[in-house]
């Protein structure tokens, strides 16, 4: 195939999502001149996604064009090394985007900080429990950097995407209505908090007198118009549900589409390329320095994009997947646990309680936009972990997300899959009911990891990207317990009946979980067990910066997108006031 | 209710098919007195449109080979599109109902149909090209979609899905003002339809204007 040899530019960043919108935005505020390319197709929300078109859950939960088109690249998927992997053939535990504005464009707006016990997870656990606190096969690691060095870019990213909340913790001091086991925050959150729902508040009511500390859970889906860091308006959100894997007809949920994307239209030194499919990074003689990217454009061409800094801003599984078809760093070998490359692949645990009410009735379909009512008292290190047998924790909330009717009609255990008794349930219990909701951590172990499959291929012949991985005993161990407090809580609600879901033994790649793959490319102090350092830069080619979800070294309870563009914010930060003044191994 | 204009005007499903789906669908969601069940609320033609799409053909799917069963875990991994397992799995159930019982599906007795339906989820019929449980799970599963999708899909006609369960369809703008009342929000639904119909009205941003109910659930 001949190649077409583009014009130099200063930076080239692979993909348009949280991290690609924002990297785009800050490097070309630096003065450089900056190409952005996008897998997917370019987006006019203000055509794309109008109402009423918008509230339609068949087209945008179950067949939508905005979520990875499979039929040109999928992952492969088995649960141990003894099986082979099978490609996944249909969308189901996670949804990754595939348009300008990345797998942002369709996310729900949780927007929680992680807590500073989470990026020194190995050294405070071993710290106050032993090192036998960890399962054996237990990688987690901790980040490299702590939360005080990450503070202000948490604080950047909230001002960026307008979250509302109400801090806990005012730069030291408690305060009253927030989550008083966050870190430290140097200053409010932008934005006030969500109103609390009638179902809210029944929570809100048992987990107090279970001596817990309730607060409406931080949201990216504006509770009053606002104008953000970028100088760009986000509306009031409306709270009419249809938001979660929807794209949102208002422009009230934060993300690239509204949040950053509009900004970047109006500069001249930036160009967006969507359609085009970085397929490599090329490096020079030395493997030591990249010389830009390779990529397919829309007309199926292949093209050379010579930059001198090269940032990868895409998904997990394709931040990994480049470095691996680029020969990059060492891929990670189980067997002998050497190797960086796939290392640390893990995800989000969860659960739900469902309690269903014969006297109360609520409106399920009001809501979205992360609307939520949490406590983080079993999270981090609050309560004493001595003798309960694993690390990690959830936080748990009742949201109101808008339950929408083909997916969000649970009815009581015992009842039939189908037939008149099935549909007098769904009928008494649509109204009825709702969820306490459990958002679990994940460690990373040896055995869970990200490499190239042998066997299948994406429409370019590539390799696809093979995950191996499986539920671990001490998640299981985590969520019952956590179930156990959370079904104490729906007891003390007084519910007619309460059912929980039954916590898996292994894991499947069929029904939906999250979009919370994390690792890969994971960041550390070392280089014998991270591909990039606290920088987010790598450490063999050390004009790569690969930013995103790959860089977990495991995944913290709260939801990663507030993190992931934490980490844009602050990778950037430190290519314009370090990297750029002295190109060069920032560590 | 109103029928289709054209009633035959199925794109992919054959009369005879469709006389198996209206059928099948009716057992999984019944006619009681809660209202129609899902043959009148036209599944079958939404799943006759749902097999006419990109998606009856898996269009956005990996369809690339080697085909391995692999373990439940690994998900879908039949070599069928949507189109073949309605085709195939509707004729290889009617074989096995025609030597069970000497009759096809749709002339079987209410219970035994529950019973055929019931042993296809089990996975307890061997069929000769596929298991039955992913012919059963794809039916339903398109069963509940054509019963609570938005009428512009071809089911859930007259809204009969969502008058059941008390969803409003597309959202007011209200709800914002709404969401820490007590009060139950009941109203008329309004789908996409009705909008494009110029059957209900919108509010400038696009939202539904709802009619509100009372708890008998007639218009206030």
């Amino acid at each position: 195939m001949t190649t077409t040899r583009m014009k130099p530019v200063d930076a080239v960043i692979v993909g348009s999502g949280v991290v690609g919108s924002i990297m785009s935005m800050e490097l070309a505020n630096a003065g450089l001149k900056v190409l952005c390319l996008e897998r997917g197709r370019m987006s006019d929300p203000q055509h794309d996604f109008v109402m009423p078109y918008v509230h339609d859950e068949l087209r945008f939960d179950r067949h939508s064009d905005i979520f990875q088109n499979l039929s040109r690249e999928t992952i492969t998927f088995r649960n141990n090394a003894s099986e082979t992997a099978l490609p996944m053939r249909e969308l189901g535990s996670f949804k990754p985007g595939e348009i300008v504005g990345g797998t942002a464009a369709h996310w729900g707006c949780n927007a929680r900080r992680f807590l500073p016990h989470d990026f020194e997870f190995r050294s405070r656990v071993s710290e106050r429990y032993g090192r036998n606190a960890f399962p054996e096969d237990c990688t987690s690691q901790d980040w490299g950097v702590s939360y005080d060095e990450l503070e202000p870019y948490y604080d950047q990213f909230e001002h960026i995407y307008g979250v509302g909340g109400k801090a806990g913790n005012l730069n030291g001091v408690i305060q009253p209505g927030g989550n008083p086991h966050e870190g430290a925050r140097s200053r409010e959150y932008p934005n006030p908090p969500t109103r609390r729902t009638p179902q809210g508040e029944i929570f809100a009511k048992a987990a107090s007198e279970l001596g817990y500390t309730p607060f409406q859970g931080p949201a990216a889906a504006m509770t009053q118009d606002y104008d953000n860091l970028y100088k760009l308006r986000l509306g009031q959100c409306q709270r009419g549900g249809f938001c979660s894997s929807h794209a949102c007809s208002q422009g009230a949920k934060a993300n690239p589409l509204t949040a950053v994307l509009p900004a970047l239209y109006r500069k001249d030194n930036v160009e967006i390329r969507p359609l085009c499919n970085v397929i490599k990074v090329n490096t020079d003689s030395t493997g030591k320095q990249a010389t830009g990217v390779t990529y397919i454009d829309a007309r199926g061409r292949q093209v050379e994009q010579p930059a001198d800094l090269v940032v990868l801003a895409t998904y997990c599984f394709n931040n990994t997947r480049l470095l691996l078809l680029s020969g990059i760093g060492t891929p990670y070998d189980p067997l002998t646990a050497r190797g960086v490359v796939g290392r640390n692949y893990s995800y989000q645990s969860g659960g739900r309680v469902h309690v269903f009410f014969d006297d109360r009735e609520f409106n399920p379909f009001i809501g979205g936009g992360m609307v939520n009512t949490s406590i983080d008292d079993l999270n981090g290190d609050v309560i004493d972990r001595s003798g309960l047998g694993f690390v990690g924790g959830a936080y748990v909330a009742v949201a109101s997300s808008g339950a929408t009717p083909i997916k969000s009609k649970p009815v009581p255990e015992g009842t039939p899959r189908w037939g008149g008794e099935w549909k007098k349930a769904v009928a008494h219990n649509y109204r009825r009911t709702f969820a306490i909701g459990i958002h679990g951590s994940c460690q990373s172990y040896r055995q869970n990891y990200l490499d190239l499959d042998p066997t299948y291929r994406d429409a370019n012949g590539l390799p696809l990207l093979r995950m191996t991985f499986d539920w671990h005993k001490n998640e299981q161990k985590m969520l019952a317990w956590v179930y156990q407090r959370c079904i104490e809580i729906a007891r003390a609600m007084k519910p007619a009946k309460h059912a929980a879901h039954h916590i898996p033994t292994k894991y499947s790649i069929i029904p939906y979980q999250s979009t919370h793959n994390m690792g890969g490319a994971v960041m550390g102090a070392d280089p014998a067990t991270s591909v990039v350092n606290k920088y987010l830069q790598s450490w063999d080619v050390s004009n790569l910066f690969v930013v995103g979800g790959s860089a977990f070294p495991h995944n913290a309870a709260q939801g990663p997108t507030e993190t992931i563009g934490m980490l844009a914010c602050w990778a950037a930060d430190g290519i314009k006031d370090v990297y750029l003044k002295h190109p060069g191994p920032m560590v | 209710m109103a029928e289709p204009a054209v009633p035959n005007a199925y794109g992919y499903l054959t009369p005879q098919e469709v006389r198996f789906l209206d059928a099948a669908v009716e057992r999984l969601i019944p006619t009681d007195e809660l209202g129609p069940g899902a043959k009148a609320a036209g599944v079958s033609c939404y799943i006759d449109r749902q097999l006419c799409s990109m998606w009856g053909t898996h269009g956005r799917n990996y369809r690339c080979g080697p085909w391995l069963d692999g373990t439940p875990e690994q998900g879908f991994q039949s070599r069928f599109t949507p189109q073949e397992i309605y085709r195939i799995g509707i004729h290889e159930i009617n074989a096995y109902c025609r030597a069970k019982h000497d009759r096809y599906f749709e002339f079987l007795s209410g219970s035994e149909q529950d019973d055929v339906l019931r042993a296809l989820e089990a996975d307890q019929v061997a069929l000769p090209s596929l298991s039955s449980k992913l012919f059963f799970d794809l039916l339903w599963r398109n069963t509940e979609e054509g019963y609570f999708a938005d009428p512009m899909y071809g089911g859930n006609r007259d809204k009969v899905g969502w008058k059941l369960i008390g969803f409003p369809g597309v959202a007011s703008g209200a709800y914002r003002d709404h969401i820490d009342n007590p009060q139950p929000y009941r109203v008329e639904p309004v789908s996409i339809l009705d909008i494009e119909l110029r059957q209900a009205q919108t509010d400038a941003q696009g939202f539904a204007k709802h009619v509100m109910l009372n708890k008998g659930g007639s218009k206030v």
